[in-house]
């Protein structure tokens, strides 16, 4: 379908497609960057965090609940904000697909 | 596939399931009032194993395909919140079902490695894979990497990775299977292990990923439903709060933590019967110390002397006749003593590492790294080891997530991107209600051990430990070691299973609960039985016959083959584990292990590095899978070589040598070699943008 379109309009999408990957890892990077410290930095940390009380010692409770909640989190926040990215950008499947 | 009827498809779905997990609930209330009139365990045992395993053969038998997408991918219009709970039953294995709880309450903290490791590795799925893969839209995890890679070596490699850690992992899974369906119907382990492979391929045989995604969803259902209801009864017991996940902190765990000090307190009470109880496991501990040094100093001969000692002592105890039980006990000890150098020394050892267990102090239960040695020194090196262990196996566990084929093919099998994006967040949201409970089931049954069993009197023991200690002595075993009586901790062995299966019996629920978690062990293991064994039958009829053997062959004959190998495959996999081959937890570990080095690198590169090239796929690939295959096979003891360790990491966590050489041989292959042509640039973009066409398609690969 692209062999149709003239020159411009190409590089016009380009232009587009460059933005949503680009901000995609920026986002990527963002949550993967919060993965990392709830399970490893806390987890290295685990014991100094048991100092501090949180519904239970805190580096106890970041393993068994903490942690699990903010993955669910995560996730949920990207597939929302992609979700939404994709319309944003005319990105959405089309129903030919 | 039109967005209104996916809609309406949808609807009735929930209509159907509603429908379902009513009519489940009505089963196991008439299945409650058969108990009332009297019906016995027995029956009600094998009326929950026989119902819901032709309950699974019937929705496989309503669900046969002849079609070749319905087989493969379920058709592609399993709704976002379906294919996450299907994701969810694919995922949890026996092993989470029945063994999670109980390894948290036998290693405290350290334990939640799994827990978080589990989980956490649905981030990276999120992230890296489900979107892509869903876009790329074709049946199998290789098919991706032959595509994207080109020629037939990726796609080999992908292939023998898959089938590899799909068959490790599904012995286990058989395994549990038998186990339970052993314990609750009484029949034999082997004939347990046919019954229930003859539930998983009714289904699978007939149709396919369709069959395995609907009655995934339905054991979902009995699955939570068996996990939630005793663990929510006995916090409600114990706590008076409904909602386990906040008592079993705030209420249970404070009360364990003080119970743990009073133990390890030899000026209480409780601390000094315990004191007296780890004297005693010290003196064994010796004493087998003191047998193992004469064995190294007289070797045979000492052996000999010493069958003589104690061939004198029963004379001696029968002179004085002494009373009948101290005679048989002495005479036992004669039978029993080993005369092969090499027998003896085994047991001893195993008697030492036993009796120097249980004479160490309680470990705290929330307390991360916990570690013992005689110096500080010694202290923080241990601790350094265990930590850097613990984080090493979460990063293996979840990247082997992100990277199990059986889990990575459920999001072939959504409508669209978008939808592979939601039900990930679904997915990971079904599986995280029973992870983030097994925590706390593990604290509040600690609690009834520390607080009521701890105390008790031998001869009023709580009716669950006497009849979990007549069943099976590796679940339950006490023993009143100090002859006071009164039951102390260091009395009591516990094996992890126990935990699960017998909550509903602490709770003091009647025995239909029991029978419903039953029914939930076996789903559990039954669902993840069979989205692996499809797996492997997919790769080997899919990847192997049709796309390089015979790539002519017509529809009915794929499905034929594929048929014909999903039955080879799982009769081999039952055979495998009718022999009892080694440690569950060694396997799962394994598997974990295998797909993280094998194939995470490979396909986050092919998505996210555009320069990344055949050469680099095989390269990659084939060091991270051999240099994970090396390190376990030279590092697990039951290999028998037994190597010195890197970095102090266990061999459960090889993983963590596997991956970054996986990474680097990708990055030094593909730049070793010329770039990839346009068609692989376009198939990339075709992946990373949602309403890009073409792509797979223009590579020639068969479209949707």
């Amino acid at each position: 379908m692209e062999l149709k379109q003239n020159q411009l309009a190409q590089q016009n999408l380009a232009r587009k497609r460059g933005a949503y990957w680009n901000r995609n890892l920026w986002l990527t990077a963002l949550l993967l960057t919060v993965w990392f410290v709830v399970t490893f930095v806390a987890g290295w940390f685990a014991r100094e965090l048991n100092e501090i009380t949180f519904i239970g010692p805190l580096g106890f409770y970041m393993g068994a609940q903490g942690a699990l909640i903010i993955y669910v989190a995560i996730i949920w926040f990207y597939a929302h904000y992609m979700n939404k990215m994709d319309e944003d950008f005319g990105a959405h499947e089309g129903e030919g697909e | 596939m039109a967005g209104p009827i996916q809609a309406q498809f949808a609807t009735s779905l929930k209509k159907y399931y509603s429908f379902y997990t009513g009519g489940f609930i009505a089963f196991v209330v008439v299945a409650g009032v058969l108990e009332q009139l009297g019906v016995s365990n027995k029956a009600l045992g094998y009326l929950f194993f026989f119902a819901t395993i032709l309950l699974y053969a019937g929705i496989g038998f309503m669900s046969k395909t002849a079609d070749v997408a319905e087989y493969y991918v379920a058709g592609r219009r399993v709704p976002a919140l379906f294919n996450g709970m299907a994701a969810g039953a694919d995922w949890m294995s026996a092993a989470s079902f029945i063994g999670l709880a109980g390894t948290l309450y036998l290693s405290g903290y350290d334990g939640l490695a799994f827990v978080m490791g589990w989980t956490g590795g649905y981030c990276l799925v999120a992230l890296f894979l489900a979107p892509y893969l869903r876009k790329f839209g074709q049946f199998t995890i290789p098919d991706f990497l032959g595509a994207r890679y080109g020629g037939n070596i990726p796609r080999t490699i992908g292939v023998f990775a898959a089938v590899l850690c799909s068959f490790t992992y599904v012995i286990a899974q058989i395994y549990g299977v038998g186990i339970i369906t052993a314990r609750f119907t009484g029949l034999e382990f082997g004939v347990g292990v046919f019954v229930g492979l003859a539930g998983i391929l009714v289904c699978s045989f007939l149709g396919g990923m369709k069959a395995v995604t609907w009655t995934q969803v339905a054991q979902y259902i009995i699955l939570i439903f068996a996990y939630m209801i005793p663990v929510v009864w006995l916090s409600v017991k114990h706590t008076g709060n409904p909602v386990p996940q906040i008592s079993a902190y705030t209420t249970a765990l404070p009360k364990v933590s003080a119970l743990e000090k009073e133990f390890n307190d030899k000026t209480t009470p409780k601390g000094a019967a315990e004191e007296s109880v780890r004297a005693i496991f010290h003196e064994r501990a010796t004493a087998a110390e003191d047998r193992l040094k004469g064995l190294d100093a007289g070797g045979a001969a000492y052996l000999v002397d010493e069958k003589k000692k104690l061939q004198a002592r029963v004379s001696e105890l029968k002179v004085a006749s002494a009373d009948v039980r101290a005679i048989d006990a002495a005479e036992r000890a004669v039978r029993h003593f080993p005369i092969d150098p090499a027998v003896a020394r085994a047991a001893w050892i195993n008697d030492r590492e036993a009796a120097t267990a249980r004479a160490g102090p309680v470990k705290a239960h929330a307390e991360p790294f916990p570690v013992s040695g005689n110096t500080p020194e010694e202290v923080d090196k241990a601790r350094g080891i265990a930590k850097k262990n613990f984080l090493a196996l979460i990063l293996c566990l979840m990247v082997g997530t992100a990277a199990l084929p059986h889990i990575l093919m459920r999001y072939y099998t959504t409508p669209s991107v978008k939808e592979a994006r939601t039900s990930v967040t679904w997915s990971l949201f079904f599986i995280f209600l029973l992870y983030f409970t097994a925590p706390a089931l593990a604290i509040l049954v600690k609690f009834e051990v520390y607080s009521h069993l701890v105390g008790s009197s031998f001869t009023d023991l709580p009716a669950w430990v006497s009849n979990w200690a007549a069943v099976d002595k590796t679940l339950m075993n006490i023993a009143d070691i100090n002859k006071d009586g009164i039951v102390q901790l260091a009395e009591i062995v516990i094996g992890g299973d126990l935990i699960v299966l017998a909550t509903p019996e602490i709770a003091g629920l009647p025995y239909v609960i029991s029978g419903l978690v039953a029914a939930g062990g076996l789903a559990a293991a039954l669902s993840t039985a069979d989205g692996l064994l499809l797996t492997i039958a997919n790769a080997l009829s899919h990847d192997v016959y049709y796309k390089m053997i015979d790539p002519a062959a017509p529809t009915t004959r794929r499905l034929v083959v594929s048929k014909a190998l999903l039955l080879v495959v799982a009769l081999l996999a039952a055979y495998v584990t009718s022999l009892k081959p080694g440690d569950i937890l060694a396997l799962v570990g394994a598997a974990f292990s295998l797909a993280a080095s094998a194939f995470f690198p490979a396909l986050v590169l092919g998505i996210f590095w555009k320069r990344a090239n055949q050469l680099g796929a095989i390269l990659g690939m084939a060091a991270g899978l051999l240099v994970c295959i090396y390190y376990m096979v030279v590092t697990y003891p039951l290999f028998g070589i037994n190597a010195p360790k890197w970095w102090d990491i266990n061999p459960i966590s090889a993983g963590i040598f596997g991956i970054p050489v996986g990474f680097i041989g990708v990055i030094i292959g593909s730049l070793l070699s010329p770039a990839p042509g346009r068609e692989v640039e376009e198939l990339v973009d075709h992946v990373r943008y949602p309403n890009q066409a073409g792509g797979a398609r223009a590579m020639g690969a068969s479209g949707t």
